[in-house]
């Protein structure tokens, strides 16, 4: 069956842009292609999954959920899930929420927004998260915000570095202050993690933005990202419509934030394992002079 | 009163705003510019002034009085530099030992072209990280809007107090009624829903305490905070200064979190 969206004109550059393709996973391929919404290759599903479901034509990376990710980045079967069952409930009473919340954990086939756990990348041990974009698009709630702050607290406990995947629209407005104070909440476990001398890398994916960008995902040691991500505090229609003008070509794109000063490193999918191996080594606890070969 | 007439309260023309406090309740309020890596943000005042003859440090949203004044001050929005400028306050007040008092009221962190340039989520994290560790007392007071990131930029705090018609929330009530039900009149329902008054805020614990504002003339108002803020202050600082910084993680670190009695 071919892609619903293959034939939806964008109306404008922000529209195209929210024209994800969801890949199908490969154990239940009902999908036989997908298009780019870059180039607009029509691309063989079984081919973008063999390459790290980057678009062999132009380089575009698409979305990806949080279950892939830990696949790419952490050695295999080295990956131990945390607070893998907690839920959120409708802690404000959000007309319709729960239905919200359903269809999230449907369509993400995930708990929630955020999978935390311990794993090995190229046989360095660190505290992993991973966000979900297909779980309400990663927003943060209390209890992304919760499992988030045991990681870190975990990792503190234990001197582990800490890499994190962002991907969100930024606070969960359906569950109101309690959500934003899931900011200040993580903000204070990264803050005693690093405190503690331990390494934290982020990586900004696509879209990184609001109430996780002006928290979490800006407060690392290392910040990377995606190309072409969308890293931002207010999303692009939001400042479009406060602004009443377009935005430039790039505005908030990973190669933007980059030139801005914000990112230490843009690195493409299939480097990335071989890259956090590197820079967790590299910051391996202890006297740098006892590596010394000399 | 429904909450939407809180927020219409709280945005009224004419509220008092964040220098009037800082006018009326300390002395010698000395404003210090600056944040030392772009420039001034008129939307954000700080500096060092008296509380009964304590040094204290005190920041404050600023959304400006007449029409000029309020554009001048971009109607209390702070791009990154008044974070930037507000951080830099409160580890002079670090270095200097004097407690930080902040008041908050913005509609919340400027959006635009330059604010984002300039790094607008990175500055506010930044002040949630620093401001959670930062080694003497903070107290922070809701005076109007509080909107957002760009309030919890100024309220991560050892407590926080709200003024009786001052709201706060992940996002205003005409943001959330046009995502949600793509109808900005429908804000009146969405901030019931958001719970974002004074009464929702204290019973979940968000905040500490609430001044009343009903039958009293503002400068009764800060007689009353200039008490209030001088006996809080004086109990925390006779706390052990590490107790202190735990008791404020742990604030934030219930909210929201099962095992939270």
């Amino acid at each position: 069956m071919l892609n619903r969206n293959l034939f939806k004109q964008p109306k404008n550059a922000l529209e195209s842009y929210d024209r994800h393709v969801k890949i199908p996973s490969p154990d239940a391929p009902d999908q036989m292609c997908v298009s780019c919404p870059d180039c607009k290759s029509i691309l063989l599903t079984e081919d973008l999954s063999e390459n790290f479901s980057v678009c062999p034509k132009c380089g575009y990376h698409f979305r990806m959920n949080a279950r892939q990710r830990i696949d790419l980045i952490a050695d295999a079967g080295s990956f131990q899930e945390m607070d893998a069952q907690m839920r959120s409930s409708n802690l404000l009473g959000f007309p319709n929420y729960e239905k919200k919340l359903w269809h999230a954990r449907l369509e993400s086939a995930e708990n929630e927004g955020v999978v935390c756990g311990t794993a090995k990348i190229g046989g360095n041990v660190c505290g992993l998260f991973v966000m979900e974009p297909y779980y309400m698009m990663g927003s943060m709630g209390t209890v992304v915000g919760e499992k988030i702050t045991r990681l870190f607290e975990y990792a503190t406990e234990h001197s582990l570095p800490v890499v994190g995947y962002t991907v969100s629209g930024g606070a969960r407005m359906q569950e109101g202050i309690l959500s934003l104070m899931q900011m200040a909440k993580t903000s204070g476990a990264v803050k005693r993690h690093s405190d503690a001398g331990n390494l934290y890398i982020a990586v900004l994916t696509d879209p990184t933005t609001g109430g996780v960008t002006a928290s979490f995902a800006m407060e690392a040691d290392i910040t990377l990202s995606e190309p072409k991500a969308l890293i931002g505090f207010a999303g692009p229609r939001v400042i479009e419509q406060t602004l009443r003008q377009r935005l430039p070509a790039g505005f908030q794109r990973a190669e933007f934030v980059f030139e801005k000063g914000f990112l230490d490193d843009i690195v493409k999918r299939p480097d990335q394992k071989a890259y956090l191996a590197k820079l967790l080594a590299l910051h391996g606890k202890g006297d740098p002079w006892k590596h010394t070969t000399e | 009163m429904e909450a939407y007439d809180r927020v219409t309260a709280a945005r009224a023309k004419g509220r008092p705003t964040g220098l009037q406090y800082i006018q009326t309740i300390f002395s010698d309020f000395i404003e210090l510019h600056g944040d030392r890596r772009f420039g001034d943000d008129p939307a954000i005042v700080a500096g060092v002034a008296q509380l009964c003859g304590m040094p204290v440090t005190v920041i404050a949203h600023e959304r400006g009085g007449d029409t000029r004044e309020k554009v001048r001050r971009n109607f209390g929005m702070a791009h990154p530099e008044g974070y930037r400028k507000a951080l830099r306050q409160m580890k002079l007040a670090e270095k200097f030992g004097r407690p930080v008092v902040c008041f908050v009221d913005t509609a919340g962190a400027y959006c635009g072209i330059g604010a984002e340039e300039r790094g607008q989520g990175q500055a506010i994290a930044e002040n949630l990280m620093e401001m959670m560790t930062l080694n003497t007392p903070v107290i922070s007071i809701l005076i109007g809007e509080g909107g957002s990131g760009g309030a919890l930029a100024l309220a991560v705090a050892d407590e926080v107090w709200m003024m009786e018609n001052a709201v706060y929330s992940v996002i205003s009530p005409e943001g959330c009624a046009s995502i949600l039900w793509k109808d900005k009149s429908k804000a009146r329902e969405a901030a019931r829903c958001l719970k974002m008054t004074a009464q929702d805020l204290l019973q979940m614990n968000v905040v500490e305490r609430i001044i009343p504002e009903a039958e009293r003339s503002f400068s009764q108002i800060c007689d009353g905070l200039r008490s209030d803020l001088l006996e809080t202050l004086r109990r925390e600082k006779e706390m052990e200064p590490a107790l202190l910084l735990q008791k404020r993680y742990e604030r934030f670190r219930r909210i929201g979190s099962p095992d939270a009695d």
